[in-house]
């Protein structure tokens, strides 16, 4: 495959393509006008409302709960424990890795914030003002904060609830040919290893996670309206850990504020939500306020690596080695396919033609919040590229080489692929060296460069620093992959009104991408029905077909191809149909978009809309063709999809106070097919402005007795417009092979991309091999002035 | 959602009133102005006053005038009216740098400088400003008024000299002939609270620096005023070589710690670093005719 530019000019932005193309955003009218309808959003007749009280401490045995005091406050209506639930068998839930975790703690809390309590109340002020009237008595136990002690002698044991368990090991799990790598690094002439620490970051949407739980009393149905980015997923699990009969659940994510894997779990208010509605017969609303979304809900990252990397002194990478120590926190509740504990993070080859690699990941408890899927999700994709494309650059400052020129001489060639890489990976095609020459043009490397001896010479402190990556998303063949044994295939129907509008139905749920213009795009280009006569409905499990939901980039790569399926199944139909109206065979038919025509005779034709009517009319259909223009279909991807891009960022460093200001971003993604070109910069722009922050500002710490110290938006740092600098993007287009419209998936690139070409920047400036993000001005200041700066906390 | 705790509220129509109102109710009396730092307190449920005494009203307390040889600025003066006076970049180029790095224009719009002030949070920029500035602040009470520098209002992290039954009701910057003032705040992203800040403030008279006055955030308590750099500075006349010491006895004279903003040798680092720049630069405006300064980018 080779890179195809898009026509250089783009469209007005007025103008409406029937199909793929830059149009506005269908959903933004409601959201422009503050008309979103959110879960808070949400009121419920005789609704109650619910507030969490949590651990302040981040080890400690329960010795007493005394809710006397609550329940007698006038406007509370229950208080449940997790004596209560364990009463109904709900005290522990199955996470998404196949562990247990506390709803409710009843022997110990593992982390603070942890949640021990739930009041249900007349408004939100009284049942927070309850919690305040629990008494809870604690006896405080020794924390493991860092995860480096986890595994040593007499660390505490966390999880002493499991049975057997005597120590903080979750598990083992390695990719890759040890021995084919250990061989290739004892005869490398250079080999560099680097310690690096990708922290605990937190997504950190600005819709906070919530729900309203409505169990009806008479026919015993729930409704669920909650924050969830898999609202299927998350109705098999109800079903299958409350023994709610599926078909008597409903759940509904209405309009989502951010995700970016934060709300692929399933949280322990949610169920707390829906055991409350039980008890007192009324729906009930939980909502969590900021501090409780950053100090208990899915952190992200939290990855120890120790990377080597082996080369030829002339620059050729040979083999890549890798060692993790993950962080999961209490509980292992991170997401990942069931095969793969450490998720994708054996994409750590990076971009590479390399000759062997191995990793080995070991995971351990911490007594800090659990979770770990997020920002974005990527399932490990992000922390792999962090470790490669730091390593590349360790080992061009061991080389004395240019990093550019190093990643080029080392990138795959456009007839490598399809790409077996050297831990499992079938990569589906790409153009590197491309992508990378035309981020280096776009950036003007070479007067980079030379700007940055002349400023040297004058003692002022300039960076560029470059990112090369691949991803591995779209999850995933079901045969591979499975989450708690849901196979990762997705659902869609399609059904075209006897007008010719038509209404498409999906399994995943949109957090802010714009599914509701994308999907309805890419029927709209294999139907030829405008974009704006197709409903996009989403979001609820009453109303759409099964699938597995919206996160580690998987919406296009497997929905958007199920869209596409679908709607080329319609169109065969149409075909039929058309044929019975023409009186032709359907054979003799051809298509051009919107319409099936008599070949060589184009003015003998139907509209789809036309074929539409006739299909819901008196039209006599041939034998075996049914009425209605309708179909469904269920896509499992057959591998994977790899999105990639070369990224250029530029920094000043002022060396005298160590702040650093991001002055230019050069992006060039490839996503494969462009289905919206400026919902994609869109994606793309988020995240850079995330990636930015990840690099320099946002972590989750704690102090020695694992108090969390992020727990505001004082303490854990978002960038603003104020600390990015205008993107400047382009792409190339390298088609998938094997998805249906060649789309490969965008939606955390730039997340992924984007850090290590920042820190590989601020380095750059400062003339320091390593040091771990956030690079703060206090942290950029201490490396540049002792060459070094100790892990974050 | 956070949600404070049940409150009472009083919205005052006059000082009078709000000092009645505030002697009433007595420990459990807060005043809300913009409400910027107290409310967040109090949805975090660090703060659970059970008043509040609500002065937005009170437009006395919003102004800014030239009497005589003082500015005078009402504690109701919003950050905004701050930021766009015209009188204060004259006089004051230092209050309109604190004022671009004040959190953010929503913020801006709402608090004020007798809520920063009195809020005394150790990281907060116009006390910093004001103690430089060698600034005096008018406090009201059954008694009248009584009128008290920068350094003995600020008693350290959110304390004041403001009693029970009183009130910050005015600053008073003093106008000196030949000033210049300078302020230099470095913090991780826009908005947040200073690492370190450091304000300057002097005169330049034939020559010499006078009237030094330099003021320190975020790097512990007594550094609104550093005598010890105000004493070096005084009667000497500028150049490199007196900033790097007077940067460096800077550093000497705080008492950072360590936190998430950065480590206590960084911090003092800047304290050194920073209080150098600023005295840069206002020794630069000095030399230039009043109100150049106020058409600086």
């Amino acid at each position: 495959m080779t890179a195809v530019d898009e026509p250089p000019v783009a469209p007005a932005p007025d103008e409406r393509p029937i199909g793929f193309g830059r149009m506005k955003r269908k959903e933004d009218p409601r959201f422009v006008r503050g008309k979103g309808r959110y879960v808070d959003d949400i009121h419920l007749p005789g609704m109650l409302h619910g507030a969490v009280l949590r651990s302040p401490f981040a080890h400690a045995r329960i010795v007493s709960i005394d809710t006397s005091a609550a329940e007698a406050h006038p406007k509370v209506k229950a208080v449940i424990t997790g004596e209560t639930l364990a009463g109904l068998g709900l005290a522990w839930m199955p996470t998404l890795s196949m562990d247990t975790q506390a709803v409710l703690a009843t022997d110990k809390v593992r982390f603070q914030g942890q949640e021990v309590a739930f009041v249900v109340a007349e408004d939100h002020y009284a049942a927070r003002d309850a919690i305040e009237l629990i008494d809870v008595e604690y006896e405080p136990l020794d924390p493991v904060v860092n995860a480096r002690h986890a595994l040593g002698p007499g660390a505490p044991v966390i999880r002493d609830d499991l049975e057997g368990r005597t120590d903080n090991h979750i598990f083992d799990w390695e990719a890759g040919d040890s021995a084919a790598t250990d061989e290739v690094f004892a005869r490398a002439d250079v080999v560099v290893e680097q310690t690096m620490l990708y922290p605990r970051v937190h997504p950190a949407p600005l819709e906070t996670c919530g729900a309203v739980a409505s169990m009806d009393p008479v026919d015993g149905k729930l409704t669920l309206y909650s924050t969830t980015q898999a609202p299927h997923a998350h109705r098999t699990l109800y079903a299958m850990v409350a023994g709610i009969p599926e078909h008597k659940i409903r759940v509904v994510s209405p309009d989502i504020g951010g995700g970016f894997g934060n709300k692929v779990g399933i949280y322990p208010g949610y169920v707390c939500a829906v055991v409350g509605s039980i008890v007192t017969g009324r729906p009930v609303k939980w909502m969590e306020d900021r501090s409780e979304n950053l100090m208990s809900t899915s952190f992200a990252r939290d990855y120890h690596m120790t990377g080597e990397i082996a080369a030829t002194r002339d620059g050729k990478i040979l083999a890549v080695r890798v060692k993790v120590l993950a962080d999961h926190g209490a509980f292992n509740s991170t997401a990942q396919p069931t095969k793969y504990p450490a998720g994708f993070f054996h994409i750590f080859t990076g971009s590479y033609d390399i000759e062997a690699a191995h990793c080995s990941v070991t995971g351990v408890y911490t007594n800090k919040a659990p979770g770990g899927v997020a920002y974005a999700c990527s399932f490990r994709v992000t922390e792999a590229v962090y470790l490669i494309e730091r390593m590349v650059d360790c080992l061009a400052a061991e080389l004395d080489a240019d990093p550019a020129e190093l990643r080029m001489r080392n990138l795959l060639r456009p007839e490598q692929f399809p790409y077996e890489n050297k831990t499992g990976w079938t990569y589906d095609s790409g153009d590197y060296p491309a992508c990378l020459r035309k981020a280096l043009d776009l950036a003007g490397y070479e007067e980079l460069r030379k700007e940055q001896s002349e400023k040297r010479a004058r003692g002022e402190l300039m960076g560029i620093g470059l990112s090369f990556f691949t991803e591995t998303v779209g999850a995933g063949p079901r045969k591979h992959m499975d989450i708690l044994g849901l196979g990762m295939a997705d659902g869609c129907e399609l059904r075209v009104h006897p007008t010719g509008k038509a209404v498409v139905r999906l399994s995943v749920q949109t957090q802010g991408q714009g599914h509701e213009t994308t999907f309805a795009q890419i029927v709209a280009e294999e139907l030829g029905i405008p974009p704006e006569d197709i409903d996009v409905v989403h979001g609820d499990t009453d109303q759409t077909p099964f699938g597995l939901g919206t996160y580690g980039s998987r919406s296009t790569p497997v929905s958007g191809a199920a869209a596409a399926v679908v709607a080329r199944k319609v169109r065969d139909k149409a075909r039929i149909i058309a044929g019975a109206m023409l009186e032709v065979s359907p054979d003799d038919l051809e298509w051009t978009k919107g319409r099936w025509s008599v070949a060589g005779d184009p003015a003998i034709t139907k509209t789809i809309q036309e074929i539409a009517l006739a299909a819901h009319g008196s039209l006599e259909l041939p034998d075996g063709v049914e009425g209605h223009l309708e179909a469904t279909t269920v896509y499992n991807p057959p591998n994977l999809t790899y999105p990639f891009g070369a990224y250029v960022c530029v920094v000043d460093v002022d060396s005298g106070t160590g702040t650093v200001k991001v002055r230019r971003f050069i992006a060039v993604d490839d996503c494969g097919t462009r289905i919206n070109p400026m919902i994609i910069e869109g994606q793309v722009h988020g995240g850079l402005a995330d990636g930015v922050g990840m690099a320099l500002m946002e972590l989750i710490s704690f102090d020695e007795d694992g108090n969390c110290l992020s727990g505001s938006f004082m303490d854990y740092l978002l960038p603003t417009a104020l600390e990015v600098p205008a993107w400047e993007l382009d792409h190339t287009v390298t088609p998938s092979p094997h998805h249906p419209i060649g789309a490969k998936g965008i939606g955390e690139s730039a997340t992924v991309g984007s850090p290590p070409a920042v820190v590989n920047a601020v380095l750059d400036a400062i003339g320091v091999r390593h040091a771990d993000m956030p690079l703060t001005p206090s942290r950029v200041w201490q490396a540049l002035h002792r060459g070094e700066v100790e892990a974050p906390q | 959602m956070q949600v404070p705790a049940s409150f009472d509220y009083q919205r005052a129509e006059s000082v009078d009133e709000a000092l009645e109102l505030l002697r009433r109710y007595g420990e459990e009396a807060r005043v809300v102005a913009g409400g910027h730092s107290l409310l967040p307190m109090m949805k975090l449920r660090l703060a659970a006053p059970e008043v509040l005494v609500d002065i937005n009203d009170l437009h006395e307390l919003d102004h800014i005038v030239l009497v005589g040889d003082e500015l005078r600025v009402g504690a109701l003066t919003r950050h905004r009216t701050l930021l766009e006076s015209e009188l204060v970049g004259r006089y004051f180029p230092i209050v309109h740098d604190a004022e671009k790095v004040i959190a953010d224009p929503p913020v801006r719009n709402r608090g004020t400088i007798g809520g920063s002030l009195c809020q005394a949070d150790p990281s907060e920029d116009l006390s910093a400003v004001c103690g430089a500035l060698h600034a005096h602040a008018v406090i009201r009470g059954a008694g009248g008024e009584r009128i008290v520098s920068m350094a003995d209002f600020h008693q350290g992290p959110y304390e004041t000299a403001v009693g029970v039954g009183e009130m910050l009701t005015e600053v008073r910057l003093p106008v000196l002939p030949g000033a210049g003032s300078a302020y230099e705040k470095v913090e991780r992203k826009a908005g947040d609270w200073a690492v370190a800040a450091a304000g300057v403030a002097l005169t330049l008279r034939e020559g010499r620096i006078a009237d030094a006055g330099v003021g320190l955030a975020a790097v512990g308590a007594g550094a609104l005023n550093l005598h010890a750099v105000q004493t070096l500075l005084n009667g000497s006349e500028p150049s490199e070589a007196l900033y790097e010491e007077a940067g460096r006895v800077a550093s000497d004279s705080c008492s950072p710690v360590t936190d998430g903003r950065g480590s206590a040798e960084y911090k003092r680092h800047l304290a050194g670093e920073l209080t150098r720049r600023a005295l840069r630069r206002a020794v630069a405006r000095a030399g230039r005719p009043i109100g150049s300064t106020a058409r600086e980018a």
